[in-house]
């Protein structure tokens, strides 16, 4: 039953990647990816990582995702035309991706002689997260804080009138 | 003893068609208040006409919603013009699923809780699917192809997105009290009393702003007055659903009053104890007497919503967005930080 829903929800995944590409208007495209993104979080679901995966549709398929959506909205984006792909792409695309997927697939498989793990015995409730954030990896996670700290600056700068700017040099 | 699949997918599918045929018939008693209610306040009757005080009329307005010209304007994005009001009346349905009413009643041996599935992450279930509940409003507004209609989607998606930071933070102090995500365990926290008469719901408990934030945070995410700048029909026509008629926008419509009812549903088992109150009395009526609490609860907490709606003007959008963003965020950080600081002290 896990594995008949695991490879459901990947296959969601995956037709809804595909299509994420196939569709020339940004608004499918945008809701493909929200598709991905919910089957994601089914897969993390059966993986026993339930906050994870609460997350996954709440920040990602729930907020990030609405984003995206508002900004097609308001730009009014287009019909993108679809090309036949450059050269390069198909000569060094094609074969590098094959070569990843080959070295991802190699890699998997001799490891995996390690020992499997059944589902749900990896710890994924809300504790055990919050004694590995706020504990264990507390100075990475405060450092991932101040570099989205840096970005809402960031964007708040770039945001602001060009004029308002120009008075803050000058002061 | 657990249940076997088949028992367990029948049970389910019961429990879920009996939990959806009580959310629809409460969404159309809930029309059905509001209106009666706010015609009182107005000076006026509200529906007379059909049935014992006008008892019949969300009958009338279904079976005319049904009947009706289904308009589908040119222009319009089709494929999505039909699947926002889908989208909006599906998720509004689903986050009722992890709602408990009661205790477990037992049938032989078996508990059957009074809810369609106890779930870990119950409370987070509710934010993802209310945060997805957003699409069908903003995506209802960018393919009607309407100036009105997108003004109220950018409206929806930019509010709701902006108020669900309040609405996530004012619950975490709850969670910091109760050390769970499952409802059933947070309602369960909130029984007994304090000196033995006040009750030791979270908002007596030291949650009295986070039930404050939680109220107007869940106003402006149900689009309610004084927080319905997405169909404020003075500036924009009826807003996202302009250009829908018929059973579309009946599901529109249904899908604001089961968000209703489920953010009431949630004050109740976060704020104000869930089932809990008073029991007494023979056998059945110590049974049936926490569920009527429990529906009691919900209902004044609807009555507020209706009262609200009778009362107060709606915002300007520039004040909700400050509102939200100066004063709500600031406050219900504050309330989790001092909550925080309680609890460990």
């Amino acid at each position: 039953m896990h594995l008949t829903l695991f490879l459901a929800f990947g296959a969601v995944a995956v037709a809804g990647a595909i299509n994420l590409l196939a569709q020339t208007h940004p608004i499918n495209s945008a809701l493909s990816l929200i598709a991905v993104m919910a089957a994601l979080a089914g897969e993390y679901l059966l993986l026993g990582a339930e906050f994870v995966a609460a997350v996954q549709v709440i920040v990602y398929a729930g907020a990030i995702m609405v984003l995206f959506v508002f900004v097609i909205m308001l730009l009014n984006a287009g019909v993108e035309e679809h090309t036949k792909g450059s050269r390069v792409a198909i000569l060094l695309g094609v074969p590098g991706m094959l070569l990843g997927s080959i070295l991802v697939a190699w890699v998997v498989l001799r490891h995996s002689g390690t020992g499997s793990v059944a589902i749900g015995a990896l710890p994924g409730d809300p504790r055990t997260i919050g004694q590995l954030l706020f504990h264990d990896f507390l100075l990475p996670f405060e450092i991932t804080s101040v570099l989205i700290l840096i970005a809402i600056m960031g964007a708040v700068v770039l945001a602001s009138k060009p004029q308002a700017v120009q008075k803050g040099r000058d002061h | 003893m657990p249940l076997d699949t088949l028992t367990f997918v029948i049970v389910s599918v019961i429990k879920s068609a009996i939990t959806l045929l009580i959310l629809l018939t409460a969404v159309a008693y809930t029309v059905w208040l509001e209106r009666k209610v706010v015609g009182h306040m107005q000076n006026r009757w509200g529906p007379t006409r059909v049935g014992p005080f006008g008892l019949l009329q969300p009958a009338a307005d279904g079976i005319k919603f049904l009947l009706k010209e289904d308009l589908t304007p040119p222009h319009v994005y089709k494929p999505l013009f039909i699947a926002a009001p889908m989208m909006a009346v599906i998720f509004a349905l689903t986050s009722i699923s992890v709602i408990p009413i009661g205790n477990s009643f037992w049938i032989g041996n078996h508990p059957i809780p009074l809810q369609i599935t106890d779930v870990n992450i119950g409370l987070l279930l509710i934010l993802g699917v209310t945060s997805m509940g957003v699409y069908g409003v903003a995506l209802a507004g960018w393919s009607s192809n309407n100036k009105y209609s997108l003004l109220g989607g950018l409206r929806a998606s930019a509010q709701m997105v902006s108020y669900e930071i309040s609405l996530g933070l004012s619950l975490v102090g709850v969670l910091i009290m109760a050390g769970s995500f499952s409802l059933r365990e947070i309602v369960d926290s909130q029984a007994g009393h304090f000196w033995g008469f006040i009750p030791r719901w979270n908002i007596f408990h030291g949650q009295i702003i986070g039930f404050f934030c939680y109220l107007m945070a869940a106003y402006a995410e149900t689009n309610r007055i004084p927080f319905d700048l997405p169909e404020a029909e003075t500036e924009l026509v009826a807003g996202y659903h302009t250009e829908y008629s018929a059973m579309k926008f009946a599901m529109f419509f249904m899908a604001e009053y089961a968000n209703m009812i489920t953010v009431a549903c949630l004050a109740t088992l976060l704020f104000l104890g869930g089932w809990h109150g008073p029991i007494f009395g023979p056998r059945l009526m110590q049974v049936l007497l926490p569920i009527f609490w429990f529906v009691a609860k919900v209902f004044v907490f609807l009555f507020i919503y209706i009262w609200v709606r009778g009362t107060l003007p709606r915002f300007r959008y520039d004040q909700l967005m400050a509102f939200g963003w100066k004063f709500l965020l600031p406050l219900s950080l504050a309330n989790l930080i001092a909550t925080a600081i309680a609890v460990a002290w």
